[in-house]
């Protein structure tokens, strides 16, 4: 009993938040990302790749350019392409986005092992130069929150400023309602003299450039300037989780990812305890539980809306 | 359904006044839609020039037509069902605040101000979604308005609409006409609604304008040959025979439908041999769902199907075509046929298995099979390019008259028929209808559900009205009239009725 206090205690712990914070981060980033292509009706599921390759990326920039400043600027650049390339495939050419998807993961995890062999050898890069951490001063003082808050890298601030600069985009200006309408209904935006393909290239672009900088954060602040073969890890995936689980509401994809990185960070505290193999697999286990809640609440919700209006039943065709 | 390459407007010349209502008529596929289309930018003509109000229209794009004040309602209403109808009508003129947020409660005003102008009541902050078709009519013209429109292109306006609801959109017609000096075109293939809105009405076949016409000139019968480049002879559907026995017996049916709402409630009906019931209702309300239970392509939830005295409730479909229905499906396209397939592949599905078709169970004889098809091909005046040819690149009329010879030669008791003539021209309807009418006459039981209420009263012998799953009223088909029909078609009336 005393045992399982003492576990409760160490995972309520500031350093626990600390943890979720930083490890929901670079999932959070991509997830905004794919929030943007999710509104303009594209399933991405390419994400994983556009992150391994802001990560290679960013290194790669970080190592030629002596500077992890290059290497963020580096990853942009690369991410930019990778949306331009996605965008060209998926709305250009009209191929099957899920096809299109899996052949960017794939060729992204060929291409950056074949150069991260080619380049730094097999053990991988290490060392390069990072993102730099943030002190906050007086704020970190304060007990607990401090604690949570205080010390991350760069990065971990700018996605919450992100969340909010995108909740505006999406819902507070005509062009997230233009994105919303090129998802929903594009013929709406022809109709009115407007070009849902362009909104689908923007979010493309956006989601490459997010995902970049997700890989990059990954990269360069949360590992400080390493890059491991494979070392996104599947996150583009649990992001992907997360923009469904928030119905790709910048906010509540923020929140979701969250909830990953605290799951992830409670399988570190319970190492000591259970086996590593085993706490591994609990981030993922909660999104499996994610998605199987997002089903029940759709379920739900219809049965709600028969109540609330019974017109609703008979279907609008 | 598109047809590359082929000639869509064959060097029309048409002008249309200020201040007018303009009826455009034509079968399906006689090019009315495309014409529009080119008047809002959307397709570009190969030759030729239009002119709007006096200007040349120099580069054909959706943006250049509400330029020039042209508003197009569609067919198929173009309203984002997440937004509200504020949100809908500003969509690429929004109001914003600080120079780039959207000023919702300035959209709201700026809708509402267009609603006492124009007299057409909607609540700007409704969801569209929640909101009923009529209504979301309105707010696509209230768009058009939004973006200034002098110039109103209606495609097939009152296809969805209720016989009051086309009467209170024919009211705004004529109100925005008179008080605002605007133009409408009207695209419809009823005859009647031209004679009751029109100034002019212009007629179109095969591409080519056949003829413009003051509409007090003229009228329903020989606009109706002008369509289809003969004369059409409507009342010659000669009923004989009395009802017989009951074939299709439904009792206190509950179906979902996709998302597990009551599509249908606790109804019960029957047909009997000789007969045709027919069903009146606004889409959404449970039809095709009781369709695909009756027929075995939907589990009910509770109550029982007979058809023939056999309990089928619950069957497959293949099982229930056993006992002996037939179907013509609501969706010829999703369900009536197999698009990539030929013609005759199309004809035998469902008679593979038939002994005259098929040796020791694996071998077809494909021979007999041709056989057989070309009988069909010819005695239901099918028209395409041959029974090799695949059914997808028809003309909707050409495939339904597929699927019905098709369900007809199954010769069976008992037909379930849904929307027999949707978007099939006038010839091709002709033709149907006479059809349905030889199968009721030789003692078949027809359960028909149809959009179209002209061809419900056509055919029908009884008519029920349903709402929301349920069966609101049970008439004569003579003894009551369109508008009647539509009262009951909105509503649970059973209180009116008591009175009266």
């Amino acid at each position: 009993m005393n045992e399982f206090s003492e576990l409760l205690k160490s995972i309520l712990s500031p350093g626990t938040f600390n943890e979720m914070l930083r490890r929901a981060t670079p999932v959070a980033i991509a997830a905004l990302g794919g929030a943007l292509t999710e509104h303009a009706g594209i399933m991405n599921i390419g994400m994983d790749g556009m992150i391994l390759m802001g990560a290679f990326f960013g290194v790669l920039g970080s190592f030629l350019f002596s500077s992890a400043w290059a290497g963020l600027a580096f990853a942009i650049l690369i991410g930019v392409l990778v949306g331009l390339f996605y965008a060209l495939f998926v709305i250009k050419f009209r191929s099957d986005e899920f096809i299109i998807g899996c052949a960017l993961n794939t060729f992204a995890l060929g291409l950056t092992s074949y150069m991260s062999r080619a380049i730094f050898g097999t053990s991988g890069a290490k060392g390069y130069p990072s993102l730099p951490d943030l002190h906050l001063g007086v704020i970190g003082k304060i007990p607990f929150f401090g604690g949570v808050i205080d010390g991350h890298s760069l990065f971990v601030y700018v996605a919450v400023l992100l969340v909010v600069i995108l909740w505006v985009f999406v819902y507070k200006t005509p062009a997230g309602f233009h994105l919303r309408a090129a998802g929903e209904k594009p013929e709406t935006l022809r109709t009115a003299g407007l070009s849902p393909d362009r909104m689908k290239w923007i979010a493309s672009v956006l989601c490459g450039v997010l995902c970049s900088i997700a890989g990059a954060h990954l990269s360069l602040g949360y590992l400080n300037g390493t890059f491991a073969e494979n070392m996104s890890n599947s996150r583009g995936f649990v992001a992907f989780a997360c923009v469904i689980f928030g119905g790709a509401n910048p906010i509540k994809t923020y929140l979701a990812s969250l909830m990953f990185g605290f799951f992830d960070a409670i399988g570190l505290r319970l190492q000591g305890t259970i086996s590593s193999d085993l706490t591994g697999i609990i981030p993922y286990a909660i999104t499996v539980i994610m998605m199987v809640y997002v089903v029940i609440r759709s379920n739900r919700r219809k049965k709600h809306a028969q109540k609330r209006d019974p017109k609703a039943a008979g279907g609008a065709a | 359904m598109e047809f590359p390459g082929v000639l869509a407007n064959d060097d029309i010349s048409l002008d249309i006044k200020k201040g007018e209502v303009f009826a455009l008529v034509g079968e399906n596929g006689a090019g009315k839609s495309t014409l529009m289309n080119i008047l809002y930018g959307i397709n570009e003509p190969t030759d030729g020039e239009v002119l709007i109000g006096g200007k040349k229209v120099e580069a054909f794009s959706p943006k250049t037509a509400i330029g020039l004040g042209v508003g197009m309602v569609h067919q198929h209403f173009m309203l984002v069902p997440s937004f509200t109808v504020a949100q809908n009508i500003v969509m690429s003129m929004e109001p914003k605040k600080y120079g780039f947020l959207f000023d919702n409660r300035a959209a709201e005003r700026k809708t509402q101000e267009l609603v006492n102008t124009y007299g057409l009541q909607v609540d700007p902050s409704a969801v569209v979604r929640e909101i009923s078709v009529g209504l979301q009519q309105r707010v696509e013209i209230l768009k058009t308005l939004y973006r200034g429109a002098k110039i109103l292109i209606l495609d097939e306006p009152t296809a969805v609409l209720t016989p009051q609801e086309t009467d209170e959109l024919f009211d705004v017609i004529r109100r925005v006409v008179r008080e605002r000096g605007m133009t409408v075109i009207i695209i419809t293939h009823k005859l009647y609604e031209v004679m009751a809105i029109s100034d002019r009405v212009g007629v179109m076949r095969k591409g080519r304008l056949v003829g413009v016409k003051n509409t007090c000139d003229t009228d329903e019968k020989d606009l109706a040959s002008m369509m289809v480049g003969r004369p059409v002879l409507y009342d010659d559907l000669e009923k004989t025979g009395t009802a017989g026995e009951n074939r299709i017996a439904v009792e206190h049916l509950t179906v979902t439908d996709n998302r597990g709402l009551i599509a249908v409630n606790d109804l019960s009906l029957a047909v009997h041999a000789g007969e045709i019931l027919g069903i009146a209702a606004i889409e959404g309300n449970g039809q095709s769902e009781l369709l695909e239970a009756i027929t075995g392509m939907r589990k009910p939830e509770r109550g029982t199907v007979r058809i023939m005295g056999q309990d089928v409730t619950g069957k497959s479909p293949d099982q229930i075509r056993a006992v002996g229905l037939a179907h013509i499906p609501e969706d010829r396209i999703s369900t009536g046929i197999s698009a990539p397939a030929s013609v005759t592949d199309n004809l035998m599905v469902g008679k593979h298995d038939d002994k005259e078709f098929n040796l020791f169970g694996f071998h077809q004889r494909r021979s007999t099979i041709e056989r057989y098809a070309r009988e069909i091909y010819e005695k239901f005046d099918i028209r395409g390019a041959g029974l090799d040819s695949d059914v997808g690149s028809m003309s909707g009329g050409n495939m339904q008259k597929v699927v019905v010879a098709r369900e007809f030669s199954f010769d069976t008791p008992v037909l379930i028929i849904s929307q027999p003539t949707r978007g099939v021209d006038v010839g091709a309807i002709e033709f149907i209808h006479k059809a349905i009418i030889e199968k009721r006459n030789s003692g078949a039981a027809i359960l028909l559900c149809s959009a179209d209420l002209d061809e419900v009263f056509r055919l029908s012998d009884r008519i029920i009205t349903m709402y929301e799953g349920k069966v609101t009223g049970s008439f004569a088909a003579d003894a009551i009239t369109k508008e009647e029909i539509g009262y009951y078609m909105t509503g649970d009336r059973s209180e009116k009725e008591a009175r009266a």
